[in-house]
């Protein structure tokens, strides 16, 4: 099987494996304990930590173990909402995130917040006079991804960062769960307050992920208990999965954009430049590991099943959503011809991936085609 | 960007006249030290400021790192060097500028032309240079007091030295340039404290600790040897002292009435540390006492503990809050050793109601019943000492698990 769904999910590192069976069988105890082996239980969690945080250039700040990309998400929109509702009720996040915030946000929605959804173009980007026109003197907290997870527009995080630092005082928050490991995330260079990253998008493992926060920014806690990390995320911490975590990072993380997948997504494109009934949906300046297309009049189902019985893995738009009959949010909301808007399909390379896969995919697209041609 | 030399300014010791030199010869070597395992690291030292020289990039990445923690310093800046040739320099001033911050800043260009052959004048040099930084970067604004950003152009023989970011010392006196003092380090929040700032002030320190085992822990132990290794970060490097206390606090428990047998415990330790001082040749003990906070702390109790030393006591925190010294204890770091719940030798033998207002005379008619020297004697022989540099190596090293 070639497996072109790494924006779902990745194969783990064996490196990673392995660490986080060494440390399992060293490392077991409890990182709150008292005794010496809870001792370095927690010596071995504050170096992982360190670790993470200082592949983001963010090492004074604080690094919050979650359960993954959306328990960090509902804590950043949860817990810093409530942390910093005395300053106001003025929430900013776009129509494109992932569940995780969008949810959260209506739920807040609920209890009294105002929370304001920036449109985005057909290219999935939202409009800086937009965002501007929108931050106010209420403003506490606003979320952008840093890339789609279903198109990979790639949002000009650091341009707002700065035009949020002048105009308000307003939290920032950055999703990158989808841009971390294939491009640069640095929190420094982003200009952000805080951003998620998950494990199990970067050969890590899944069911772990991080809440990364700038010095003196501290979310109220979502769940309770004995006040684990610092009193913001109660639980046990999971020394192995820190570990594990911090591996993942340090393999994955990189200093310019993966060129290999660039030159991949070039050849994906255009191939597809040639097929008349095939749309490209990434934009060209998009994420270089995700390629978006959408197929006229055919369910984008149906290409994965056809793909599929040739060997190759693909998915409709997001994992998330894509048991649901209807056309995603993201999709809805970049404007899709109608004819197209069930046709959508999502190839995402990994590290695991080569380049004849990429060129096998595009054989197996020209005979789906083709097969499409004579009717089925 | 790459920086090939930083420039360090001297802090407050600029000012002390005929003493210069040591202070400078002192920072010199504490800058060395803390540079030790950076191999391509020089320094030269001139009457107003230092120049660090680092050849290789990573090295000075890390340098840059470091140098914010060392005592001395009032601030350093980063100096990118290029040809004494007016378009290298304005290459060069547009990579300074665009290495930090521009939007809604303002700006200055300085210059110094110490080699005088250089073929323009100052003002040109200017005008050339800063028009050409402002054709790159339109949202700067020229500002000629107090501007956000001000980029220095150091022309000198060997090529012209550019630099913009100024960031800033940790302040204070080099340490070791005020002698040396002994501190008394119990593992709680305050003690590391009074040794921080007395370092600032340029004293150089050993600390001496009592271990009460198997009462206290060989955690509590790890916790002071913690503490002293983040101490040690900020210049010289502190030596450890620790005292086996048990078979002493046992006879005072016996011979002390307890509401008396903290004085005595605290008099016992203030011995053992003056003697300790003695040996190492240190002229000061340094102790966190901060008046009224327990009841070791009292003026009259003070006064019934100083009674065996004329020694000088340095109690830095006496006039201070406790949540001042929380706040100093969470910027230099100690704070989060500092509340990891083990008992220490203080806290175990705790009398539940110890007089506020012992009496000198009382405390001393109690302690007359029993030999307490030569414990003292043994306890200050059968003292372990553990180096700064013996503490990091005991470092468990995960490197391989992550």
């Amino acid at each position: 099987m070639i497996y072109f769904d790494n924006s779902a999910t990745t194969q783990p590192d064996e490196s990673v494996l392995e660490s986080f069976i060494a440390a399992n069988i060293k490392y077991y105890a409890n990182p709150a304990s008292i005794h010496v082996m809870g001792r370095e239980a927690e010596a071995l969690l504050n170096r992982s930590k360190k670790q993470m945080l200082s592949i983001v250039d963010n090492e004074d700040g604080e690094a919050i173990l979650t359960s993954g990309g959306t328990e960090s998400n509902n804590l950043a929109i949860l817990g810093l909402s409530e942390a910093y509702k005395s300053r106001g009720n003025h929430i900013i996040t776009t129509q494109i995130e992932h569940p995780s915030i969008l949810n959260a946000c209506r739920q807040l929605e609920q209890t009294g917040f105002d929370v304001e959804y920036l449109a985005v173009d057909e290219q999935g980007r939202i409009s800086i006079e937009e965002l501007t026109a929108k931050l106010k003197k209420e403003t506490i907290l606003v979320s952008i991804m840093h890339v789609n997870n279903e198109i990979g527009t790639i949002q000009p995080i650091r341009q707002c960062a700065e035009l949020i630092k002048r105009n308000s005082r307003a939290i920032f928050h950055s999703d990158c769960v989808q841009s971390f490991g294939k491009l640069p995330v640095s929190m420094e260079e982003l200009g952000v307050d805080a951003i998620t990253i998950s494990a199990h998008k970067v050969n890590g493992l899944k069911n772990s992920g991080v809440l990364l926060l700038k010095k003196g920014i501290k979310p109220s806690p979502i769940n309770f208990g004995g006040g684990q990390e610092n009193g913001i995320r109660s639980g046990t911490v999971s020394v192995p999965n820190a570990v594990a975590m911090a591996k993942a990072m340090r393999i994955s993380s990189v200093k310019e954009e993966r060129t290999n997948f660039r030159e991949w997504r070039n050849m994906l494109v255009e191939a597809c430049g040639t097929i008349e009934k095939v749309q490209v949906l990434s934009p060209l300046d998009g994420a270089p590991h995700i390629v978006s297309l959408a197929f006229k009049s055919i369910k984008g189902e149906v290409a994965v099943n056809y793909f599929q019985e040739q060997g190759i893995i693909i998915s409709t738009s997001s994992a998330c959503s894509s048991k649901n009959k209807k056309a995603s949010h993201v999709i809805e909301t970049i404007g899709l011809d109608n004819k197209f808007k069930n046709g959508v399909i999502r190839v995402s390379f990994g590290n695991t991936n080569t380049k004849e896969q990429v060129k096998e995919f595009i054989d197996v697209l020209h005979r789906f085609m083709e097969l499409i041609e004579k009717g089925m | 960007m790459e920086w090939n030399e930083i420039l360090i300014r001297y802090g407050e010791l600029s000012l002390k006249g005929r003493n210069r030199n040591v202070f400078v010869r002192k920072l010199k070597n504490n800058i060395k030290d803390a540079m030790r395992d950076l191999q391509s690291v020089r320094l030269k030292a001139e009457r107003d400021r230092m120049f660090l020289v680092a050849d290789d990039e990573e090295d000075m990445k890390k340098a840059i790192e470091r140098l914010p923690h060392i005592f001395g310093i009032q601030s350093f800046s980063p100096v990118a060097k290029c040809e004494a040739d007016l378009d290298a320099i304005k290459k060069k001033a547009i990579d300074v500028i665009g290495s930090g911050e521009t939007t809604g800043r303002t700006f200055k260009v300085e210059i110094k032309r110490a080699d005088k052959t250089f073929p323009y004048v100052t003002g040109e040099l200017q005008q050339e240079i800063g028009g050409h930084v402002l054709s790159q970067f339109p949202e700067l604004v020229v500002q000629m007091k107090k501007p956000d950003i001000l980029l220095l152009v150091d022309i000198r023989k060997d090529g012209a030295f550019l630099t913009s970011k100024v960031f800033k010392g940790a302040g204070g006196m080099p340490v070791g340039s005020n002698g040396h003092s002994l501190l008394m380090l119990s593992g709680g929040i305050d003690s590391p404290v009074a040794g921080y700032l007395l370092m600032k002030r340029g004293v150089s320190i050993d600390a001496i600790h009592f271990a009460s085992p198997p009462y206290t822990s060989e955690l509590a132990k790890r916790k002071v040897t913690d503490l002293t290794e983040q101490l040690s970060s900020f210049g010289a490097s502190v030596r450890l002292h620790i005292i086996p206390f048990t078979e002493l606090q046992q006879a005072i428990v016996k011979q002390v009435p307890d509401n008396l047998s903290m004085t005595t415990t605290r008099r016992m330790m203030l011995q053992i540390a003056d003697k300790v001082r003695e040996e190492i040749g240190a002229l000061a003990i340094i102790t966190g006492e901060s008046l009224g906070q327990v009841a070791s702390q009292t003026l009259d109790s003070l006064t019934a503990i100083n009674e065996v030393t004329a020694t000088p006591i340095l109690r830095p925190l006496i006039a201070m809050d406790k949540l001042e010294i929380i706040d100093i204890s969470q910027k230099i770091g100690t704070y989060d050793i500092s509340i990891r719940p083990y008992e220490d030798c203080c806290t175990i033998f705790t009398p539940s109601n110890p007089k506020t207002k012992p009496k000198i005379e009382k405390v001393q008619h109690f302690e007359s019943f029993f030999d307490f020297p030569p414990l003292i004697d043994e306890a200050v022989r059968n003292r372990t000492t553990i180096e700064a540099f013996e503490q990091r190596q005991a470092d468990a090293d995960f490197s391989d698990l992550l």
